[in-house]
């Protein structure tokens, strides 16, 4: 167990000086470390806790997707069968559009028309052999169309993708550090921005949906009178978003904000208020133009998320492709308007189910209980030792300090983030890494009252100890396994330290610890053991 | 320098003759700590339970609490707690999941904030909808679940099932003895709890499989020893190390309980009171005995191998491996 090769020596001394150095970039300032080589960068992240910041789950309405989804297939056998001429009544229950046919006979007919609506999940490269839609004749010329859940599960998942993208863009744009935005499950995304102020403006910035409208104002009765009766089919009413008016607005929808390709804040000319001026691509700008060319004088509405902007009237065709809104904005409202614009519609309705946040000020406390705490706690681990087992408590608290160093290394090396249950992860490491030396150190005790020679207490000291200290970790290192797969930040950071913590001890007193023990056997050649 | 010495060398305590004792203390410490579970019951923090928690700091001196409650008591909110946390400039607000779903939370975060204006600065904001809460709830207790499952197979794989159902026996007893005592203290029990637990359930089984390894040494070498007196000595033989590394490890806990600050307080709390205190006496008393009652050991009597001296450790003559060159 003393006798090491040399090119082992080497080897361990070599894997621990190199995992301790890569904690280095650790201790520079980051401009320092950003000349340096890209290989020589990682360095360990702070947890949200430790620097201050926000930590949002979104989820994805799947109620909303489905509706929506049903909206489509709905108007998809509409046009189906207008397109084959077999008139039809339909209506919607649930997932299901059932369609009445005037004709039965028609059933035939119709019948492989509405499967042509039927996809593949998947596409058609990597088919699961699940459809879209189940078709069901239910006789009489009624026909049942049901989207299956896997259609809905696919459609979520694409707008968990869309929606990552245009949050990415959105968060960019509001000038933030290192966000990280991240998918969570099927339907949630994890969205993560370190340092920040005030979550307010995020949060607000996360849940906007962001669908704009361009519409006509419907002006055949006042918004009143339609309140009081009923509005006309085509027309809904909505408010407004600063005056909580009510107004009368065409369903049809003429431009949509898809159609945008910029947007900008800025300030109207004459008045100096906070607008945002935008551009339509060539496809929108000719539908802008042929709209307000026939409706001059007439008033339309910028449309928000089922809010009216604004309802101004138009005074003379807009055949630019560019216009400003203009909606009594804050420079910062008009800040983030743009904001959506640019970033587009979300594809659906985002919830955030959870939130949070940290403030900079309670970030630095904990850096500083956490900093505070490990000192005390290895200062008197390390005066412990000392006092217990003199000279080879050093040994043990030389090995502790290469291993927690190496615990940053290897912490480093993962870009791992490291959050204040994880400092107290590393030093519960301390006070637990020194066990390994404790059995090994007991057992030598053991061996030389048992009346072994010195060198041979120690070896068989080793021996004996490590098979337990194996054993020993083991368990550990499974629940901290768990741990990892069941925490969610902070605590994920602990199963992290802990897990680290436990590798970095098994191979120090693997290796370590029986190093500087051989070395010490050989130079002093001992007639007794000082412990 | 005179080291120190914790248990003295030719330590024979007789532990087993306490199973008598420690059996049926354990049993009504375990059947206490079940009913403080069900009454007053843990009291679960808003990771499990939803809803909101701020950490607000008085920008203005110490906070006035009797205003802040008033205040936040108008506010219609439901179950509003507000509580000194640290220093007493700091409070921290507890609102109870409001009715409504998620949407709901965040509306209650933005009154407070309304209410609370300017004179605080939110240190941290927390709001757990329910659909989370209920999940991280499930997580938490099947996470445990596997640990405990992971656990009991692996030292099925390296022990006899008499050693790895004992160990779950001892580990179960820690794990309900510390809920007991994070109901009777009222500590929150968040998703930090849950780590707690499991990194108790790692450690005390760290304890125990110590001195399983010695046990199961020594089944192999004393063949002819009674199990109670094999017992006794292997406890006894690495009585010394257990002591030690409990002190390493309550040092280390000691230190954060009481300068980590109040945000990792009740994990550190819970920690010591399981690895420190239950922990070690379960190995010592429970984890060990208990396997004469699993019958480990029955199968050996009557070997025809002579008794050696059941002294300290290892006869020297017997246990000089061969020198291994690795």
């Amino acid at each position: 167990m003393l006798f090491f090769s040399r090119w082992k020596v080497v080897a361990v001394l070599l894997t621990a000086f190199v995992v301790c150095l890569c904690a280095v970039p650790n201790f520079f300032p980051e401009k320092t470390v950003q000349a340096w080589p890209k290989w020589a960068q990682r360095h360990i992240v702070l947890g949200l806790d430790l620097q201050g910041g926000s930590h949002i789950l979104l989820q994805v309405d799947v109620a909303d997707v489905r509706r929506q989804k049903v909206e489509v297939l709905r108007d998809d056998v509409r046009r189906v069968l207008r397109e084959a001429r077999i008139a039809n009544t339909n209506s919607v229950r649930g997932n299901t559009i059932e369609v009445k046919l005037r004709e039965p006979n028609d059933t035939a007919q119709a019948l492989p028309k509405l499967r042509e609506l039927s996809q593949p999940i998947g596409g058609l490269l990597n088919t699961t052999g699940q459809r879209s839609v189940d078709i069901e004749d239910a006789g009489g010329g009624v026909i049942r169309l049901t989207l299956t859940d896997a259609a809905v599960l696919e459609r979520t998942r694409q707008a968990v993708e869309q929606s990552i993208q245009i949050i990415e863009h959105r968060v960019n744009d509001l000038g933030t550090v290192e966000p990280s935005i991240q998918r969570q499950g099927a339907d949630r995304i994890l969205v993560q921005v370190p340092g920040l102020q005030d979550p307010k403006r995020l949060i607000e910035i996360l849940g906007k949906t962001a669908r704009l409208d361009f519409r006509m104002v419907d002006q055949s009765m006042t918004p009143e009178q339609a309140l009081q009766t009923r509005p006309p089919p085509e027309s809904e009413i909505l408010y407004g978003q600063k005056d909580k008016q009510p107004y009368l607005i065409e369903k049809r929808v003429l431009v949509s904000g898809a159609d945008l390709t910029n947007a900008q804040p800025g300030f109207d000319q004459r008045t100096n208020e906070p607008i945002v001026s935008f551009r339509f691509n060539s496809n929108g700008a000719r539908r802008f133009a042929q709209v307000t060319t026939e409706n001059v004088g007439r008033p339309f509405a910028i449309v928000l998320d089922n809010e009216v902007i604004s309802a101004p009237v138009i005074r003379e065709p807009i055949t630019q492709g560019q216009g400003q809104i203009s909606g009594n904005f804050t420079v910062e409202q008009a800040t983030d308007l743009s904001i959506l614009l640019r970033a587009g519609a979300l594809p659906a309705k985002l919830t955030i189910v959870e939130e949070r946040t940290v403030g900079p000020g309670l970030g630095q406390d904990s850096i500083e209980k956490g900093k505070l705490a490990s000192y005390v706690g290895s200062a008197m681990v390390i005066v412990f030792m000392l006092a217990t087992y003199g000279l080879f408590g050093l040994f043990a608290n030389v090995a502790v300090a290469v291993n927690v160093a190496m615990i940053f290394g290897v912490l480093s090396l993962l870009g791992a983030t490291l959050t204040l249950p994880g400092i107290a992860g590393i030093v519960l490491t301390v006070g637990i890494a020194v066990d390994s030396n404790v059995l090994i150190y007991e057992r030598i005790r053991e061996e030389v009252r048992a009346g072994r020679t010195p060198i041979t207490a120690i070896d068989a000291g080793f021996t004996r100890a490590l098979a337990t200290i194996l054993d020993s970790n083991i368990t550990t290192f499974i629940a901290a396994i768990v741990l990892f797969f069941i925490g969610t930040g902070a605590v994920r950071g602990f199963a992290v330290t802990l897990g680290i913590g436990i590798v970095t001890t098994v191979f120090t007193a693997f290796t370590l610890t029986r190093l500087i023990v051989a070395w010490w056997v050989r130079q002093w050649r001992p007639q007794r053991v000082p412990i | 320098m005179r080291l120190l010495r914790i248990v003295p060398d030719d330590t024979k305590f007789d532990f087993m003759r306490f199973r008598r004792v420690s059996f049926p203390i354990s049993a009504m410490l375990s059947i206490i700590a079940i009913f403080l579970y069900f009454h007053p019951g843990l009291n679960l923090g808003i990771d499990f339970r939803g809803g909101t928690l701020m950490e607000v700091q008085s920008k203005t001196g110490p906070a006035d609490l009797a205003a802040m409650r008033a205040t936040l008591g108008g506010l219609n909110l439901g179950d509003v707690q507000l509580q000194q946390f640290g220093a007493d400039t700091d409070v921290l607000i507890r609102i109870a999941q409001q009715p409504g779903g998620d949407e709901a939370q965040r509306a209650a975060v933005a009154k407070v904030r309304d209410a609370l204006g300017t004179n605080v600065e939110y240190r941290r904001v927390e709001v757990v909808g329910p659909r989370v809460s209920g999940e991280l709830l499930s997580y938490g207790t099947i996470g445990i679940m596997f640990a405990i499952g992971g656990i009991l197979l692996y030292l099925w794989f390296r022990f006899e099932w008499q050693f790895a159902l004992g160990a779950m026996i001892a580990n179960v007893h820690d794990l309900v003895l510390t809920v007991g005592f994070m109901s009777i203290t009222q500590i929150d029990f968040d998703l930090t709890s849950i780590a707690a637990l499991l990194t108790i359930l790692g450690y005390s089984l760290n304890d125990t499989v110590v001195i399983y390894d010695r046990i199961r040494e020594n089944l192999r070498r004393y063949k002819r020893l009674s199990m109670p007196d094999l017992l006794n000595s292997s406890i006894n033989s690495t009585l010394s190390r257990s002591i030690i590394t409990h002190v390493t490890v309550s040092l280390a806990l000691l230190s954060l309980l009481l300068f980590g600050g109040q945000a990792i307080h009740s994990f550190t709390a819970t920690m010591l009171f399981g690895v420190v205190l239950v922990g070690t006496y379960t190995s010592v008393f429970i984890a060990s005995p208990i396997l004469i009652y699993l019958g480990v050991g029955t199968t050996r009597m009557g070997a025809s191998e002579p008794e050696p001296e059941p002294v300290g450790a290892v006869p020297a003559r017997s246990a000089a491996g061969p020198r291994r060159t690795k």
